[in-house]
């Protein structure tokens, strides 16, 4: 009786509801935050864990560090060049979905496949599919007559060494990390697409606008709020990923040609032990995404408003 | 300014025929409305009109010229949709002059015309606002300058006035018939609100479930209905039925009086059973039976009922209008 009456309260139930959160963030976000800060301006490392205030050294010694600076070039790479195809494909697809036919579910259910499977297993999937020797791709290559001999397209050599050769890794890994969010921009830019009115898009019809006006001064500018959005999550997922490239390339081929900065602090910290250094380059994403996060919120909010 | 033609036109969405076999012709510079409750096909009409959506057979002429496979924007059409439809992103003045980047016109000459538009709908001093700061009533009339801006051949409207409170509605159907007018464009006009259509149109046609019923004036429709549901469809409140001799007899409330109040010779006199009173402020509406029918009546101001009692009421056989037992259809005599 009296808990219930408690319960009835807003100002008891309401931080009720919220703690679960609270406690995940401070525990899980929080936590691991303030650590890496404390950890950044140290020397520890695993090995010795005795702590030692050393400043900025640890920023001043990866900023100078080459394969630092490769990283972050990579990473820029990696996350604009991803970002860019899957808002394109993730539009094209979701305007696919939108439309009505046989069997849509079965359809949906498969697109959504890649971003539900857990992202290790898909990534040593593609880890075979281009495999050095046993690649199924270079294998139809080879049968479409495109690779293996000397007049082909692609060279004369068996295989194509998709994780071998270093332009190609960086081409790879960024597919396969398209076709890990790719899913989730077609979904929000899908429930996008299904929030603007009908009757909007059929005015623009009636007012004589074809496919591709409807698109560029109708629909798309209407969509803006939710492709920044997207964006956003996406740069996120990418920015901050690691998985990918660590099961395909572990940031190879030498020299660093895949490194990520998400991979080059698990290489340092965990792998390397060096604790300090590894939170300095994983504390390099928090004033970048915070600002592109500052700068989408606040265009995606101008945009609302008007 | 055209004339627009359905001819047996049937859509039919899967099973469901949405319009069943329409034939209706426009004439040039008239406003027609296209009248009946929802599901009727009055949308869907008024959809196929302006080539949102495809017949599954019969033809559509605008001018003469069948446009079946003409699209939208080449069928000189404009359409003012219930919700408005502005886009929500730009001016004013953008959304009018829309139609018009279409066509790629000169700057200068959009110019002109939007303010033309505007000054016809006195939204002029609106130009720079984005639709979300305006009022319903302003939000019509920019969708209104819109559609008008081109000057289309037909101006096709669907329940335009929806989306407005009562009051607004009042003044805006006045305006709304006044540039119709003025402009003298055929206007295809989509209402479920028979005030609406008997206000509005030179002629209603009414529709359901997906067959028109009949076309006429307003009078033709009020005074002539050619079946029940017309009958019943139109005039609020709306017609009685009582069957008598083997035919359905209908009268509207309002012709059906107490005795003493009702002349001519020929009369059918009912005793009424008052069940409740409804006063409406102008009037009051009597909720009663005869012979255990339902029956409503109009009634005269100040006049003395008692909830509960049975009156002597009657109908002046002029004011009768019989319909076929079967089939609904109204004979004439």
């Amino acid at each position: 009786m009296k808990t219930k009456r408690l319960l009835d309260r807003d100002e008891v139930l309401g931080p009720l509801c919220l703690l679960p959160v609270v406690i995940y963030m401070a525990l899980f976000i929080g936590f691991p935050f303030v650590m890496s800060f404390v950890y950044s301006i140290s020397n520890v490392t695993i090995g010795n864990p005795h702590y030692r205030i050393v400043g900025l050294q640890n920023f001043i010694a990866i900023v100078e560090d080459p394969v630092f600076r490769k990283s972050l070039v990579n990473t820029c790479i990696f996350t604009f060049v991803s970002i860019s195809i899957v808002i394109v494909l993730g539009h094209i697809l979701a305007e696919l979905l939108r439309r009505e036919f046989r069997g849509k579910w079965v359809v949906r259910f498969l697109v959504m496949l890649p971003w539900t499977a857990p992202i290790a297993l898909g990534a040593i999937g593609f880890l075979w599919f281009l495999d050095s020797v046993f690649s199924p791709i270079d294998w139809l290559l080879r049968t479409w007559g495109l690779l293996g001999s000397p007049d082909s397209l692609f060279g004369a050599q068996s295989n194509l060494y998709w994780l071998g050769r270093p332009e190609l890794a960086m081409t790879s890994v960024i597919l396969v990390h398209v076709w890990r969010i790719l899913p989730l921009a077609a979904v929000i830019l899908l429930a996008g697409m299904n929030a603007i009115p009908r009757e909007i898009i059929e005015a623009a019809q009636v007012d004589g606008a074809g496919y591709f006006r409807r698109l560029f001064h109708i629909i798309l500018p209407l969509l803006f709020p939710v492709i920044g959005v997207t964006i956003l999550f996406a740069t996120f997922f990418t920015f901050t990923d690691m998985t990918v490239v660590w099961i395909l390339t572990k940031g190879g081929p030498p020299p660093n040609s895949t490194q990520v900065l998400a991979s080059l602090a698990f290489l340092k910290g965990i792998a390397g032990g060096d604790l300090a250094q590894a939170a300095a380059v994983a504390l390099f994403f928090f004033p970048v995404l915070a600002g592109i996060a500052a700068i989408v919120l606040r265009l995606v909010k101008k945009a609302v408003v008007t | 300014m055209a004339t627009v033609e359905f001819r047996g036109v049937t859509k039919n969405f899967g099973q469901v025929k949405a319009t069943d076999g329409v034939d209706l012709a426009i004439k040039d510079g008239e406003l027609l409305v296209l009248l009946g409750p929802s599901g009727s096909g009055k949308s869907t009409l008024m959809r196929l009109c302006a080539g949102l959506e495809q017949p599954t057979s019969g033809t559509i002429a605008i001018d003469g010229v069948v446009v079946n496979d003409v699209s939208p924007r080449e069928r000189g059409i404009a359409m003012v949709f219930q919700s408005y439809a502005l886009y929500p992103h730009k001016t004013v003045f953008d959304n009018i002059a829309f139609p018009l980047t279409v066509e790629h016109m000169a700057k200068e000459d959009i110019r002109k015309k939007v303010e033309w538009a505007a000054g016809l709908f006195g939204i002029g001093r609106l130009l720079d606002r984005m639709p979300s700061q305006l009022s319903g009533g302003e939000r019509q009339r920019v969708a209104i300058a819109r559609a008008l801006v081109r000057r289309p051949r037909v101006l096709l409207m669907d329940e335009p006035l929806s989306n407005l409170d009562a009051k607004e509605r009042h003044y805006a159907r006045g305006e709304l018939k006044k540039f119709q007018r003025g402009i003298g464009v055929t206007t295809i006009y989509v209402t479920h609100d028979q005030v609406e259509a008997m206000g509005l149109g030179d002629r209603i046609a009414v529709l359901c479930e997906g067959r028109l019923r009949q076309v006429g004036t307003p009078e033709e429709i009020y005074d002539r209905p050619a079946d029940i549901f017309v009958a019943g469809f139109i005039g609020i409140p709306p017609m009685n039925f009582i069957e008598r001799e083997g035919r359905i007899a209908g009268f509207r409330p309002e012709v059906f009086r107490p005795l003493e109040l009702v002349q001519g010779d020929e009369l059918m006199r009912l005793r009424y059973r008052i069940e409740r009173v409804e006063n409406l402020g102008g009037y009051r509406v009597a909720y009663g039976v005869v012979d255990g029918t339902p029956i409503l009546a109009k009634l005269p101001h100040r006049y003395p009922v008692t909830e509960g009692e049975e009156h002597d009421f009657a109908v002046s056989i002029r004011d009768i209008h019989f319909f076929h037992k079967d089939t609904g259809l109204r004979i004439e005599g």
